[in-house]
């Protein structure tokens, strides 16, 4: 189904900039946004968080089998990835060969292609991790 | 709270049905069902029907509606309840709650699916729904991706080898093998699961449920009004139910769900038992993986230690804990709405010494748990059967 494009414009800050949450009030930061501290509620004071975009590897599969759209890519790595600031978020690895990824490697955040909305529709754009040597 | 019994169930073979639609199961499972029972139409106040996806998967929404009309329970209330793989256990939580409230004394609750009309990348994109579309979907992810990821730090903290996750399909589908109703007839061996063909390392297909056509419905009354329609009671005594993160990334531990954990608390607080009492119980495995957390999540197991009874034997049908004694969703199918239902279906068979081959001896008590997505709903009930 082809999406309309505010859908895509309104994640911008967060697809590519890596920008999640920050409660003041325990110091939980969190990927992606929240709108309330799930720990503090309505005591928590959120704002935004910019992350650096480094992290390791926390568990990983190889994915064989693609959804519609990803087909093409496939088979492709996907990461769970704990960021150096301590959430964790799922993203694909990419230009990693098979003997470079395991539980703990290094990774950093890399600006890429993510999927083509059709022929005509629009290229979304994301975030993808690479291997950080 | 009044007390509530299940007084008929119904089912469908689940299987790839290409001849069979959407209403077509629900209806066969619905006959079956009010035949059991042996109420009439008019008895029924109520209907709830669990499906994920028929809008998506047939491009029929609104199906309560369609089942009530088809099945000829007009004009009683007809409610659709949906939570993702948790959708049939939610919609008989609410039949329960409906009839043990005082609201109603007859209540339907069933489940359906109907996912073939769809291709392969299709179904994963509609099944994928079930997880954070902006955060994980976006990613590439699938659900045996997700689950994949569960059994890879599974592997990493604890040990886990992809053989033990191998014993979980080799068992559930020696029970399906003596399941008239489930979509798998042969048995396997660990060879064959290890060999198949990778989906999501370390996930191969014969770790994974299949794509599944199928229907379960089941009547629930009112305990004092149920011994007017049978002399075999089978009692809800316990129901829980509990959320959790709807992203795994954005849970404490991805080798544990959490809402599994508290509804099983909650199911067992009320029921009064423990899980020594528990004779058989049918759990969410939508994956081999999934057996194994949901082992050690209901509390049957301390964390890491599921492997060792499984590689024991103790989880089949003449074991000392009978898992899945249906074939589970690996072996008898998993038709995503259907399977909670399915899972009540077939602890009350037990329960009633009408398993057959696959009987548990001496079955009391069941328990049924059922997940929606990678944990962000579960459900858990406990059946049983009194005098």
């Amino acid at each position: 189904m082809k999406k309309n494009l505010a859908l895509v414009w309104r994640r911008i800050p967060q697809r590519y900039r890596l920008i999640g949450s920050l409660c003041e009030s325990c110091n939980e930061k969190f990927f992606p946004k929240r709108h309330f501290c799930p720990k503090c509620r309505r005591k928590g004071k959120i704002k935004d968080f910019q992350f650096s975009g480094k992290g390791s590897v926390y568990s990983y599969t190889k994915v064989s089998v693609a959804p519609e759209g990803y087909e093409s890519m496939a088979p492709y790595y996907l990461a769970i990835v704990k960021l150096d600031e301590g959430p964790l978020l799922l993203a694909q690895i990419v230009d990693c060969e098979d003997d470079e990824i395991h539980i703990g490697a290094k990774v950093r955040k890399a600006f890429r292609i993510m999927n083509k909305d059709g022929k005509e529709g629009v290229i979304n754009y994301g975030f993808k991790f690479i291997i950080d040597n | 709270m009044r007390r509530v019994a299940v007084i008929g169930i119904g089912i469908t073979k689940f299987g790839e049905h290409w001849e069979k639609g959407f209403r077509d199961l629900v209806i066969e499972a619905g006959k079956n069902a009010l035949e059991d029972a042996n109420v009439q139409g008019e008895e029924i106040d109520a209907l709830f029907v669990g499906a994920m996806s028929p809008g998506l998967m047939v491009g029929q929404e609104h199906a309560a509606a369609l089942v009530a009309d088809y099945i000829g329970l007009n004009p009683i209330p007809a409610t659709r309840v949906e939570g993702a793989c948790a959708s049939g256990g939610l919609a008989f939580r609410n039949a329960y709650m409906a009839v043990a409230s005082g609201m109603h004394d007859i209540v339907v609750a069933g489940g359906a699916e109907k996912m073939t009309d769809l291709d392969t990348a299709q179904i994963s994109t509609v099944l994928g729904g079930a997880g954070d579309e902006e955060w994980e979907l976006f990613q590439g992810a699938t659900f045996p991706a997700i689950y994949a990821l569960m059994a890879k730090r599974h592997m990493h903290e604890y040990h886990t080898r992809e053989e033990d996750m191998a014993l979980v399909s080799v068992k559930n589908h020696k029970h399906a093998s003596m399941n008239d109703y489930a979509q798998f007839q042969k048995e396997i061996t660990v060879e064959e699961v290890l060999e198949s063909k990778t989906v999501s390392s370390p996930l191969k297909l014969l770790d994974c449920s299949p794509i599944t056509d199928g229907a379960a419905v089941v009547v629930l009354a009112e305990l004092e009004k149920a011994k007017k329609y049978t002399d075999t009671l089978i009692e809800v005594i316990g129901s829980g139910q509990a959320s959790g993160q709807i992203a795994l990334h954005d849970r404490q531990s991805i080798t544990q769900i959490d809402a599994t954990r508290v509804a099983a608390e909650k199911a067992l607080k009320q029921a009064k038992v423990t899980h020594k009492d528990i004779d058989l119980v049918e759990v969410h495995d939508c994956f081999t993986i999934a057996e194994i957390l949901a082992l050690e999540d209901l509390g049957f197991f301390k964390k890491g230690e599921a492997v060792k009874a499984i590689r024991e034997n103790q989880t089949y049908y003449d074991g000392s804990l009978p898992v899945n004694t249906s074939g589970g969703l690996k072996g008898c199918g998993h038709p995503v709405g259907a399977t909670g239902i399915k899972q009540i279906v077939e602890v009350a068979i037990q329960l009633r010494n009408q398993a057959g081959k696959r009987q548990v001896k001496n079955a009391e008590i069941g328990m049924t748990h059922n997940v929606g997505g990678s944990g962000a709903t579960a459900v858990v009930h406990i059946l049983k059967r009194i005098k």
